[in-house]
């Protein structure tokens, strides 16, 4: 398996290549199975991969000699394949949410949206596994350039193309400053493998402004990705525009890619006793989670554009994401892992609902479409669900997920419980209001700057009458997948175990370069639901549908508090390049902070 | 002064961010971002750099008989720019668009997505 | 959010990081000093590997994974234009007008053509002995192929360029780079792995693998930046809204 485990990024490469040569005489269906059947093949790989051990492959067989080699590291332990895994299989069920239901393709080039979904999975897997600081660097720039034409793929309307330009602005800005670092890092050790620069740093012993400053840069690119503030004002832009497939892509697993690289690159680089201490990385990443959760929760609340609102509550989950892995306790580390699982299913079932809506209704505005879709019970209790796995309601994977990191949160609990239950909250109150009626109108508010979502088009060729049954089965698949994470002690004993060597900065760097591998999982004691966490998880699904009841009768007056925070995302390039820089800054006075 | 091709790529990194958070013009704030990214340029080579040191290629001179730069930045600056060309690329198709559906390229006066 | 609180915020941002980058410079080793561990580890890989080229040797061969995602990501911007800068339903094509070119223009231009098609050529083909390679050359042969445009017209540029069959060279180029990586497996060795003897040292055969994966990228690069242009040039020259929506939004 270990030689194989490059094919994962590989296959879904050729099956772009093979789609953009041979689109033009490739009939639409021949397109879309060999994209399905190529995303499958490497989701295939992934799960293999992810049943055997840690896999170490040097590209090219460039093995390193006492350390020190030429070449490139895949790293397949069970943190990396685990998110291959979970990418590829997203991108499966995203190709067959597509599947000839999105609207006609550019002329001659049939095979284009498979084949940029097949790119924008090799980026994500090669992110995912690879070891080396500036390979990660160049799937980084793969995933942000698919993301960037996805994003603006319907270009015949006006939202589409200023979002995809303000996520390209801001990543692209966030990615070179990653490359600063990177220089930086390399000019002190003379390497770019994660563990080789990890070992180099704990030789060198020296704690100074240049470590600190690789350190900054490198992860202020991964923060633009995370969507952590200040870096975040890109993600509600791209994802209230981008087409709904592309949504679940970009909120299910594009957006934890960037919590991922943060820790998985604080681990293997800084965390040892050259690097950066443990208690300012814990300082910086959990006043930023918190931040984050904070800003996505309120400004959740206030959306009536509800693929926006989906989008601001996947910023203030990776608040909560940041702010669980802030710790890097193994404990902590398997709940935010569990967290993810659970909330990439429940979110792309969210928006998979979503697209239903705008689709058969061509809006996705909250007020307008009030009452209109009383016939579509179906999606509606899927729509619901969705909202209460998002609030934390157990037996979903994302209350479990939740449950085992407020375990280690101490007070930062009540953090969890009330942004769960605002986000999920969000979303019941539209579920209230779209499916069920409930409530007056409400009158539009002119003087608040919002988005609202009545101005979008249908992604289909015209107004579906009924919806696809293909569209609904994927969501309630993709609801079953939230559920089974929080069913399967499989699945958590897994998570358990790729948390305990995520988490071992020496382990790491033994494993890429002695070889040494430890039993992967054995012994370790995982942990399942407990009664606080399930009462917890009752708790929030409890205060999130008392929110939603309210909401539905607008008897929350949120929204003149929330005004000026609403002001400050204005779409405005220039705003967002302002506020990256001013992220820079913010992120080296905490990571600086005195009395660490 | 050892340390100044390393402050000139914090220079550049500086002009660049500035100009594209005060440009008045899409096209001129991708320039922009061209130009800030011309800094993880600057900064690979200088870091590389060797005193007296040749091109790393062998075609014309002896292995071992000269000194010669670092081979592996220069290979990250040759990925580097080709990643470079090809967001602005896309950046500015991205521009084309958006001046046919908002009838401008001025960042100020465009007004769909906020809150 | 008003013009002067956003240079209030940048100017935070600006003044943290000069101060950052400041700080971190005064700890750089000295300009022009003489470590570099992965460095001559690179040079000597190289020569070990025959090739004279040590900045190919790094790209194409010891770091060559991130070569295959770079051309993925020029790949992928290529497909990215294709769809953003696509004929919408709202618009149409007009034949674009010839326009006078001055004679001295046409004259230098047609003769730059074959010279820069020439050395275009030779800096892929020399790409693991002297400097250049697939991309260096790969973009000096799209420009050769665009001097038609400057020197004659829009329409002689158009008949040597039929867009279907560059299309078709790019997804190629990156299918024979994804391939001859998987050449290491099937050989039993690991992905991307130099399983081609190495050849003569200083000659257009050595390397092994490098001249292959050169050359892929080399046909990759060139088609795609003809691809890319042509694409541009398709929305200045030749595609037009139906009626005047200048002002229309959505």
């Amino acid at each position: 398996m270990d030689r194989l485990l490059p094919l994962i990024v590989v296959v879904p490469l050729l099956g772009a290549a093979l789609l953009a040569g041979a689109g033009r005489r490739m009939p639409r269906p021949v397109a879309e199975t060999t994209g399905c059947l190529c995303a499958a093949a490497s989701a295939g790989l992934a799960v293999a991969a992810l049943a055997g051990g840690p896999h170490v492959v040097w590209s090219g067989d460039w093995r390193p000699v006492d350390g020190h080699g030429v070449g490139i590291v895949l790293t397949g332990d069970r943190t990396g394949t685990g998110l291959a895994a979970l990418t590829s299989l997203l991108v499966v069920t995203v190709l067959a949410y597509a599947w000839r239901y999105f609207d006609e393709p550019p002329r001659g080039h049939a095979g284009a949206f498979p084949a940029l979904i097949l790119l924008f999975q090799a980026g994500m897997c090669g992110f995912a596994l690879t070891g080396d600081l500036f390979n990660a660097f160049v799937f980084f720039e793969l995933m942000g350039v698919v993301g960037y034409a996805l994003t603006g793929y319907r270009v015949e309307e006006a939202r589409p193309v200023q979002g995809a330009l303000a996520f390209g602005f801001v990543n692209s800005l966030g990615g070179y400053a990653t490359l600063l670092g990177i220089a930086l890092l390399y000019a002190r050790t003379g390497e770019l493998g994660m563990a080789q620069a990890g070992r180099e740093l704990d030789a060198a012993g020296r704690h100074d402004a240049l470590v600190l400053a690789s350190f900054v840069l490198i992860l202020t690119g991964l923060l633009v990705k995370a969507a952590a503030v200040p870096f975040h004002f890109w993600l509600p832009d791209a994802h209230a525009v981008a087409p709904t497939p592309v949504c679940m892509l970009l909120s299910g697993v594009m957006v934890e890619m960037g919590v991922y690289g943060a820790a998985r690159v604080y681990v293997t680089v800084f965390a040892g006793p050259g690097g950066v201490p443990a208690e300012d990385f814990r300082r910086a990443l959990t006043v930023l989670g918190l931040l984050t959760a904070l800003t996505g929760a309120a400004l959740c609340w206030q959306q009536r554009h509800l693929k926006r609102l989906l989008a601001f509550s996947t910023v203030a989950h990776t608040g909560l994401f940041l702010a669980g892995l802030a710790a890097l306790e193994p404990e902590g580390v398997t709940g935010v892992f569990l967290y993810v699982l659970g909330h990439a299913g429940a979110k792309a079932a969210l928006f998979a609902c979503t697209g239903a809506l705008l689709d058969r209704y061509g809006g996705v505005d909250e007020h307008r479409l009030h009452g209109r879709a009383r016939e579509m019970r179906g999606v509606g209790a899927l729509y619901a669900a969705g909202g209460l796995a998002l609030a934390g309601l157990p037996p979903f994977g994302t209350a479990l997920g939740k449950a085992l990191a407020e375990e280690q949160a101490g007070w930062l609990t009540a953090l969890y419980v009330v942004v769960s239950a605002v986000t999920g909250g969000a979303v019941l109150r539209a579920a209230a209001r779209v499916f069920l009626g409930a409530g007056p109108r409400e009158e539009d508010d002119c003087g608040a700057p919002e988005t609202t979502g009545d101005q979008e088009e249908p992604e289909t060729d015209r107004r579906v009458r009924r919806l696809p049954s293909l569209m609904a089965t994927v969501a309630a698949l993709l609801l079953a997948g939230s559920l089974a994470v929080g069913l399967v002690p499989a699945l958590a004993r897994a998570a358990a175990g790729a948390a305990h060597a995520f988490t071992d900065h020496a382990g790491y760097a033994a494993t890429v370069l002695d070889g040494t591998h430890a039993a992967p999982g054995a012994g370790h004691p995982y942990a399942w639901w407990s009664l606080t966490g399930v009462g917890l998880g009752l708790l929030s699904a409890l205060l999130a549908t008392g929110l939603a009841a309210l909401g539905v009768r607008g008897a929350v007056p949120a929204r003149r508090w929330a005004a000026p925070l609403r002001r400050l995302h204005s779409g405005h390039v220039g705003d967002y390049v302002a506020w990256t820089a001013a992220g820079i800054g913010l992120l080296s006075a905490l990571v600086l902070w005195p009395g660490g | 002064m050892s340390v100044l091709p390393y402050l000139v790529a914090g220079w550049i990194f500086l002009v660049g961010v500035y100009g594209m958070a005060t440009s008045r013009d899409l096209v001129h704030a991708v320039g922009c971002l061209s130009v800030t990214q011309s800094s993880t340029y600057v900064l690979l080579l200088a870091v590389g750099y060797r005193k007296g040191g040749s091109a790393p290629v062998f075609s014309d001179i002896e292995p071992g008989s000269r000194p010669v730069v670092d081979p592996v930045v220069q290979a990250l600056a040759l990925t580097d720019v080709v990643v470079g060309a090809t967001v602005t690329a896309l950046l500015l198709a991205l521009v084309v668009q958006i001046a046919k559906r908002h009838g401008t390229t001025d960042p100020d006066a465009l007004s769909e997505l906020k809150g | 959010m008003s013009r002067r609180f956003r240079l209030c915020v940048l100017a935070l941002g600006l003044l943290a990081f000069a101060a950052l980058f400041t700080a971190a410079c005064a700890e750089l080793p000295p300009f022009g000093g003489d470590r570099h561990p992965y460095g001559d580890r690179a040079v000597h890989a190289a020569l070990l590997r025959h090739t004279a080229n040590t900045v190919s040797a790094v790209n194409f061969d010891q770091r060559a994974l991130d070569t295959l995602g770079e051309e993925s990501i020029l790949f992928a911007s290529v497909l990215g234009t294709v769809v953003l800068l696509r004929q919408t339903s709202d618009e149409h094509r007009t034949v674009p007008k010839p326009s006078p070119v001055p004679d001295r223009t046409r004259r230098y231009g047609l003769l730059a053509l074959p010279v820069t098609l020439l050395i275009g050529l030779y800096v892929v083909a020399h790409g693991q002995l002297s400097p250049g390679g697939g991309f260096q050359g790969g973009v000096v042969v799209a420009t050769a192929v665009h001097l038609l445009y400057i020197a004659v017209d829009y329409r002689a540029l158009e008949r040597v360029r039929p867009l279907g069959p560059y299309e078709i060279a790019d997804a190629a180029g990156e299918a024979a780079y994804v391939l001859t990586g998987a050449g290491g497996l099937l050989a039993g060795a690991a992905y991307l792995a130099n399983v081609l003897p190495y050849g003569t040292f200083n000659t257009l055969s050595s390397g092994g693998t490098v001249p292959l994966l050169n050359a892929a990228v080399g046909v990759e690069v060139a088609a795609a930046v003809v691809v890319l242009l042509a694409r541009f040039l398709g929305q200045a020259l030749e595609i037009e809204g139906d009626e005047d929506r200048g002002e229309g939004k959505g």
